[in-house]
């Protein structure tokens, strides 16, 4: 047994244990204290993760490599950005707690074992700890009805995708015979030999896990959780809990069904083309900005799915640098909606934003760059995931795909556009309240990162690479 | 044959109160059929050999889960009737997705195909020599030790979510804090004010406790003055 292996995940649930009693113990209120601790022992685990080498531990259960190490800086980066992010608003809106950065933390706990997951028990685990966390964050703001309403949703939903997954993964077991990534590989060698039952596991095992994805037709939920949700758990959600089920996705699907692609493809593809398809028009109609980020995610894994679809490394490879720009452009950008804040209360229509760059020129450009990095619009980062992996589907073959993807994402720049048009073009109204400094420091690095990622792209498309050459190893 | 008698009968019970459950009117009796499933079940585990899972099924759904069910029942007054309400509607959308559904499963079991060698393909054999409950007990702490962790911190998880989103600290609760009163001095706690006469506190702005980011208004001195002591609010 090779614990060692899985230090980085021990370190960061130990510490979480430790800030949680830190915080219970202390009679006064610790949560500065504890926000600071968490972002700590996030870059103390970041490090550790770099550190590790490749191999299998705990009897094949878990698994290190480079693939795993990339999808767990990124899922790190992402609740990083967003433990700093909640401070401020947290304590704005009265709801400022110290079990906030710890659920968060432990919820990063279980994204981190998700992506090491080499088994589907070790999967599942790893799932539950995850959403369990993103549930109770969801409904944190417990006096707001509507806060309540989205926890409670998330939760009825997101209980029936864990269900369907885990009927997925009982079929998947009772047709190949084992739970283990590589004797199921073993047993479905012959893509001929494939029964009925397995697919269907398979098709089971995808819903689930599209759900937590929320691409379509499992996206029901998405538009009212984020709503719903406070601003700082929405900015969490749409990110590293997005970036860990896709990574699981990527894994399950060229690890164990690697040689049985033509059962799972067209699925893929179905659930990729309806995502970008409604992730696009829906969001035409939006006024509330967060609902508007809502069908954006949806757009964004849809296109994203492009790679997995194309079925080749070099789509995994796009996958893995559009789920990084992804995760920096969403934190970027709800850094902005959380600093939407009017006389003390929190304000999320897009017509609240009318006028910003008059009153407020750093935030309206921050916000301008996002959304045309959300559009795609080279040469801001968001540009570089999409191009990689429509690269990667043209290669593959399947011009369909990347003909629908570029339309769509030409029908998104409208809204994305909409945005930038009421901040510059339209009359003032009130300016905001001051933000705070940790809310600028997350917007600045953020959009920093995003407007200068061309510049300097080969170290993150090299790891990608390495990343993606791990996973077909 | 005992056995297969005793298989048929509980397997009837069982079928008989799972369609109990959903049909009866009263909620509670549907608790009582459901807790009578599980008992069937149980004894359906223990034929089948396995008396871990069976005993696990009494002592966590008979013991924990079914109790609950029960107390949700009989404390929330959920009206179960109102609920049912549109089944007659929502009946054939229902049915459809079922039969489609029913379907899809049995095109997968009619297509399988029994291998050869069942026996080597089934990973963990039906270990002979140890009980059962003592095998998985060999496994759980062993092998599987990761995942036993990590069901740890997920239940950690659910009781810090419970405690987060329900508990509230009791700020009506008045206790007496020694060295605070010790401290107190007169100037700190009397107030001594001029009030008109005939003028209420209310005017004079004196209503305690004091609203939050409101200081008291006086009055302008009148005519005939009173002295009153304000006891103030700590």
């Amino acid at each position: 047994m090779n614990w060692a292996l899985a230090a980085p995940e021990l370190v960061l649930a130990v510490s979480a244990l430790g800030i949680l009693l830190n915080g219970v113990l202390r009679t006064r209120d610790s949560t500065i204290l504890c926000t600071v601790l968490a972002v700590a022992v996030c870059v103390i685990t970041a490090v550790l993760v770099i550190d590790t080498p490749t191999a299998t531990a705990f009897g094949g259960l878990f698994v290190s490599d480079a693939f795993s190490r990339y999808s767990k800086l990124l899922i790190l980066a992402g609740t990083v950005l967003c433990v700093v992010l909640s401070l401020d608003y947290n304590s704005r809106q009265r709801i400022s707690r110290f079990e906030f950065p710890v659920l968060m933390l432990l919820s990063a706990v279980g994204m981190m074992v998700m992506s090491s997951a080499n088994n589907l028990m070790t999967l599942y685990m790893g799932l539950e700890l995850q959403s369990l966390a993103v549930y109770v964050l969801a409904a944190f703001a417990r006096d707001d009805i509507r806060s309540a309403e989205a926890g409670l949703k998330y939760f009825v939903l997101s209980a029936l995708a864990s269900g369907l997954l885990l009927y997925g993964i009982s079929l998947a077991y009772g047709f190949s015979g084992s739970m283990d990534f590589s004797r199921i590989a073993q047993a479905v060698m012959d893509p001929a030999g494939v029964s009925a039952g397995l697919t269907v596991g398979i098709a089971f095992i995808i819903a689930g896990l599209a759900f937590k994805l929320s691409a379509v037709p499992f996206h029901m939920w998405t538009p009212d959780v984020y709503e719903g949700a406070p601003t700082s758990v929405t900015a969490f959600m749409s990110t590293a809990p997005k970036v860990a089920p896709f990574v699981v996705l990527l894994r399950v699907m060229f690890g164990p069904f690697g040689h049985v692609t033509a059962q799972w493809q067209p699925i893929i593809v179905l659930i990729s083309i309806a995502s970008m398809l409604l992730g696009s028009f829906a969001a035409i109609a939006q006024t509330n900005i967060k609902r508007l980020m809502a069908y954006s995610s949806i757009g964004h894994m849809g296109y994203a799915l492009v790679g997995l679809a194309a079925g080749t490394q070099t789509g995994v490879r796009g996958v893995l640098v559009y789920l990084l720009t992804y995760v920096v452009m969403s934190a970027g950008s709800f850094s902005c909606i959380v600093a939407m804040r009017r006389r003390g209360l929190a304000v999320d229509k897009i017509a609240d934003l009318s006028g910003l760059a008059r009153n407020d020129l750093t935030l309206a450009t921050l916000l301008a760059i996002f959304m045309f990095s959300m559009a795609g619009v080279p040469p801001l980062a968001g540009f570089f995931g999409k191009l990689l992996v429509f690269q990667a589907a043209v290669d593959a073959g399947m011009w369909t795909l990347a003909i629908i993807g570029v339309l769509t994402s030409v029908v998104s720049c409208f809204y994305y556009l909409r945005v930038i048009k009421v901040m510059f073009f339209d009359a003032s109204v009130a300016p905001f309240d001051v933000r705070s400094r940790s809310l600028s420091v997350v917007a600045l690095a953020t959009g920093a990162f995003t407007l200068i990622f061309f510049v300097y792209p080969a170290p993150f498309l090299g790891a990608a690479n390495q990343a993606a050459r791990a996973l077909f190893g | 044959m005992i056995v297969a008698v005793a298989f048929y009968v509980f397997s009837a019970i069982l079928l008989g109160s799972a369609a109990m459950v959903v049909t009866s009117r009263n909620p509670v009796h549907s608790v009582l059929f459901l807790i009578l499933a599980f008992f069937n079940a149980a004894a359906l585990f223990l034929i089948a050999g396995a008396e871990f899972l069976a005993m696990i099924l009494v002592i966590v759904y008979v013991g924990a889960v079914a109790v609950l069910f029960l107390f949700v029942v009989m404390m929330l007054d959920v009206d179960f009737t109102a609920l049912r309400e549109g089944f007659q509607r929502y009946a054939p959308v229902g049915a459809t997705v079922g039969v489609v559904l029913f379907f899809e499963l049995a095109s997968v079991l009619l297509g399988w195909r029994m291998s050869g060698d069942v026996s080597a393909a089934v990973l963990t054999r039906l270990p002979s020599h140890v009980q059962n409950t003592r095998a998985i007990g060999q496994v759980l702490y062993t092998d599987y030790f990761l995942l036993f962790q990590l069901s740890g911190l997920i239940l950690l998880v659910a009781m810090i979510g419970a405690i987060v989103l329900t508990h509230r600290g009791r700020h009506t609760s008045k206790r007496q804090n020694i060295t605070r009163q010790q401290e107190r001095r007169v100037d700190e706690t009397l107030q001594v004010v001029t009030v008109r006469s005939g003028a209420g506190i209310r005017e004079l702005g004196l209503y305690r406790p004091i609203p939050v980011g409101r200081e008291p208004v006086l009055a302008a001195p009148a005519t005939t003055e009173v002295s009153t002591i304000v006891a103030q609010d700590q």
